[in-house]
């Protein structure tokens, strides 16, 4: 029924993969496809790529760092240059930002302990693709789990985020010292989301609660137009 | 030939480790500490006559992130 192709990047110690492909399943109907690091291709006509949370590679380096070197990141960063919409969640954002992708980087917390708790969001835009389905200024609670979740980025930048309308979400209390309290940014052509809170984590009621499940109806239904 | 490549985060990027290990050197009673910052030092044993553009481009590619990251490199006489 839905032709609607998405698929999931699995890194050595990846461990929100199966999460993020479940979510994308139940909202889209459609299975997801699995794609393992070393991949050097995607697969074709691809409508959304997701990359999970997790702790690719035991967070060597740094979090993110050596996954953002790998081969199916190459394949990702040419996808998301062709506008294939490409959603990071927790470790996943910490990919996007070492790939470049998108901008600055997320540092230790700043009460330095891992945060793992339901976190108050405000949706700062919902003119995108990923947050159409909320309404503006509309409060969403998902749970964040991490420890390096404190975005990091200079005043120009930052001051170029709020500006063009790239900050998707924002905490609602301090969680873990983010700069202006961003949870998650677009890039420039807003076909990348990278983001700390996990929306897949919280699609259905048995979740404890199911606010993250407009972003994956937004972004489906964006694409396959229904 | 070795090299190491010492990382530091630039200045004013908040360093919640370094914080921490001052205010841990404070509870055992080391006074006079103004500041701590923590960092990382990476150890490369290389080919002779590695070039410098070379070692250059490991670590803006992958050794250090230049959004919050400085990185000084030092060839250590065998």
């Amino acid at each position: 029924m839905s032709s609607f192709r998405g698929a999931v990047i699995t890194f050595p110690g990846s461990n929100c993969d199966r999460d993020m492909a479940d979510a994308l399943e139940k909202v889209s109907g459609a299975a997801s496809l699995r794609v393992w690091h070393g991949d050097a291709e995607l697969p074709e006509h691809l409508d959304f790529i997701g990359v999970p949370g997790g702790f690719s590679y035991g967070d060597y380096l740094r979090c993110g760092a050596i996954a953002s070197r790998s081969p199916v990141m190459r394949a990702v960063i040419e996808a998301a240059d062709r506008g294939v919409p490409v959603l990071g969640v927790c470790n996943g954002f910490q990919v996007l930002t070492e790939s470049g992708l998108l901008p600055g980087a997320l540092l230790r917390n700043s009460g330095i302990r891992f945060v793992c708790r339901e976190v108050p969001l405000v949706v700062e835009n919902t003119q995108t693709l990923f947050t159409a389905g909320y309404e503006a200024g509309q409060t969403v609670r998902l749970p964040v789990a991490h420890h390096d979740g404190n975005f990091y980025a200079d005043d120009e930048t930052l001051d170029r985020l709020e500006g063009e309308g790239r900050v998707a979400f924002r905490y609602a209390e301090d969680v873990n010292g983010s700069a202006r309290s961003i949870a998650g940014i677009l890039n420039q052509a807003g076909n990348v989301l990278g983001m700390m809170p996990h929306p897949e984590r919280a699609i259905e009621s048995a979740h404890g609660g199911s606010d993250g499940r407009a972003l994956f109806e937004s972004a489906i239904k964006g694409l396959v137009g229904a | 030939m070795k090299v190491r490549v010492h990382v530091s985060l630039k200045p004013g990027v908040l360093d919640p480790q370094g914080r921490a290990i001052h205010h841990s050197l404070e509870g055992l009673g080391f006074s006079g500490v103004n500041d701590v910052r923590a960092g990382r030092l990476i150890e490369l044993d290389v080919d002779e006559g590695m070039s410098d553009d070379a070692l250059d481009d490991m670590c803006r590619k992958l050794l250090a992130n230049m959004v919050i990251e400085n990185y000084r490199i030092e060839k250590v006489a065998a």
